[in-house]
């Protein structure tokens, strides 16, 4: 837009079609703003924010095509092209990487996911008040605590003195498992405790779907003899689908990005082989080993992923139903 | 009306069975770590298996933690992340709500595109970190206020907000010649009481429960928040500068209990916070998910 203004008053010679229609548009920029001045006044911070800490990055992801040196600067450091991106689709934890990354992701889209919804279900059925809202408040209880203290609580009792252990050992009479250290437990672990932690939360909106859907449906469900499971699959359960489908776009959008704070603090050199994703990977090269370009490369080529996911789920959401995020 | 056939009790009488179980396994890690915290050093390191109750009452695990000079400092420092952190949330994110739910701004829908567009594609860590390290915000306790200093996700479920207000409200307040900040301060916020607490809710859990800017922007310690205190207690399982003074043969199980008696006080606070804003979020999560 600036380029066009300034075009404009670069050359002052009279009148074609389109030269009015800029003519116009300027009026009206000036126009709107005069109106507007508060407003844009008001925004402004939030702008500047945006610019600075979520477009400065985007900026600064030119490193990934780069050999960044912090003495040379952004713009100082040679080009690469896609030496970067080459290097880490040849390197030995590239498949790992993606696999881990995947199977997270996957599983927990598998089981966290419906989880919610089925505890949404189950709520919906209780015809209890208070007993329905004590269930809600204990179980959105985990979701306030923070992810330290909640894999702090798996290392206490998951150790090989830990309340589990003694529990299995108890029953079953068999030796204590170093959980935290045994990598094929880590998927489990991670997805587990997921859903122990946010089963309740995500139920929240689904509750709230629920609670919109008209009551009529059901009272002519009633009519024509329809029990209880026949309403719960013939009209709770569609009538929440616009809300499962969005929320399942957005999930997807994530895909790539799961859980990687709760990996740092759950994972250890034991069980990279299948908790390290793409994000921890990131920053390690990145922060702690200073690999600047190389990192952000590896973190451009998740967010490219990332985003082709979303527009993907975006469009399959929009071929099969009404529902879409754009 | 009412009556329920056999298969329809047999369901509710499992629901309610199941919802009680999930319940107590929900609850109970959340209890151990309290009954842990309150009870004798030894009994907790001698217990086996599940701990049904507390036993042999004692706060001296508290007592530690309130003579820590690490953990006091770090208390501090949580406060002042979520005191500060969450009044610049609160305010940018309501000045920008609502000048974005105006109609007739030429450039809110732009503005708005280049919000959401930032939920679906980022820079990414190192792009940020390299920010943060040019602005010379390393060891600043700005690194962790204004990186986050806006959630697009809130300030969506704000603006859905702020355009339910009918427009009559703000009308009637112009011809009174009332001008925008006056009708968002006057107006607009007290009417949307709920959304901000949500807002301040959603905020101020965040910068509580934040560890991971302050791990890789901070290395002053006197910085810290409690969180990455509580990830060298937790994780990396380092109870030695929690006892100092106390006689090496205690210092093992007390240690233990000092780590619990740090849970709680790091958690209490948000817990006993969110029942009362329940009814509210609710709403807010819904507009958020629904809209966004």
């Amino acid at each position: 837009m600036e380029n066009l203004e300034k075009d404009v008053k670069l050359q002052d010679k009279p009148k074609s079609n389109f030269r009015r229609k800029v003519g116009n548009f300027r009026k009206d920029v000036v126009k709107d703003f005069k109106r507007n001045k508060i407003i844009y006044l008001m925004v402004s911070p939030v702008v500047l924010y945006y610019i600075i800490f979520q477009y400065g990055p985007m900026y600064g992801l030119q490193i990934a095509f780069k050999d960044y040196s912090p003495a040379l600067g952004f713009s100082g450091s040679p080009w690469v092209g896609f030496d970067h991106f080459i290097e880490f689709f040849n390197s030995f934890f590239f498949w790992r990487l993606l696999v881990n990354t995947i199977l997270l992701s996957f599983y927990t889209l598998l089981f966290a996911f419906p989880a919610g919804i089925i505890l949404a279900l189950l709520l919906n059925e209780v015809r209890g008040r208070i007993f329905k809202r004590t269930v809600q408040t204990i179980t959105y209880m985990p979701h306030f605590v923070s992810l330290v203290v909640i894999v702090g609580i798996l290392f206490d009792f998951l150790a090989r003195d830990g309340v589990v252990n003694d529990i299995l050992v108890f029953l079953f009479g068999m030796e204590p498992i170093a959980f935290m250290r045994e990598a094929e437990w880590f998927r489990t672990l991670f997805v587990g405790s997921d859903i122990w932690q946010n089963v309740g939360w995500s139920s929240i909106i689904f509750l709230a779907a629920m609670s919109n859907i008209d009551p009529s449906l059901y009272e002519a469900a009633k009519m024509d003899g329809a029990g209880r499971f026949k309403q719960m699959f013939h009209i709770t359960l569609p009538g929440i689908m616009p809300t499962v489908v969005i929320l399942l776009i957005l999930l997807i959008g994530k895909f790539m990005t799961v859980g990687e704070e709760k990996i740092l603090l759950m994972y250890n050199p034991t069980t990279y082989e299948t908790a390290d994703v793409i994000g921890t990977y990131v920053y390690r090269k990145g922060i702690l080993e200073s690999n600047f370009s190389f990192s952000a490369a590896v973190g451009l080529f998740k967010a490219m992923i990332a985003f082709t996911l979303l527009v993907i789920a975006n469009g399959i959401a929009r071929k099969v139903s009404d529902t879409k995020l754009w | 009306m009412m009556r329920r056939s056999i298969g329809e009790r047999i369901f509710d009488y499992t629901n309610i069975i199941f919802l009680v179980l999930l319940s107590l396994v929900t609850l109970y890690p959340l209890l151990y770590i309290l009954f842990a915290s309150i009870s004798d050093p030894t009994y907790v390191a001698q217990t086996r298996g599940l701990m049904l109750f507390p036993k042999d009452l004692t706060l001296e695990a508290y007592r530690m933690v309130f003579k820590n000079p690490m953990i006091i400092t770090s208390y501090i420092n949580t406060l002042i992340y979520v005191a500060v952190g969450t009044t610049i949330n609160i305010l940018l994110t309501s000045l920008g709500a609502y000048a974005l739910s105006r109609k007739k701004v030429m450039w809110g829908n732009l503005i708005m595109f280049m919000i959401v567009f930032t939920m679906f594609f980022e820079g990414g860590l190192i792009p940020l970190y390299l920010l943060v390290s040019e602005l010379n915000l390393i060891d600043s306790r700005w690194a962790l206020i204004l990186p986050t200093a806006v959630s697009a996700f809130n300030l969506i479920i704000m603006r859905t907000a702020f355009q339910g207000i009918p427009d009559s409200l703000e009308e009637s307040a112009r011809i009174d010649g009332a001008k925008d900040f006056t009708i968002l301060f006057r107006i607009i916020l007290p009417l949307s009481l709920p959304v901000v607490a949500v807002m301040i809710l959603f905020y101020g859990v965040f910068h509580w429960n934040s560890w991971f800017h302050a791990m890789i922007f901070l290395q002053d310690r006197e910085l810290f928040p409690v969180q990455l205190i509580l990830r060298e207690i937790l994780i990396a399982n380092d109870t030695s500068n929690m006892t100092t003074g106390v006689s090496s043969v205690d210092a093992m199980p007390i240690g233990e209990t000092v780590k619990y008696a740090t849970i709680v006080v790091a958690t209490v606070p948000i817990l006993c916070l969110y029942p009362f804003l329940q009814k509210y979020f609710v709403k807010g999560v819904m507009i958020g998910g629904i809209k966004g």
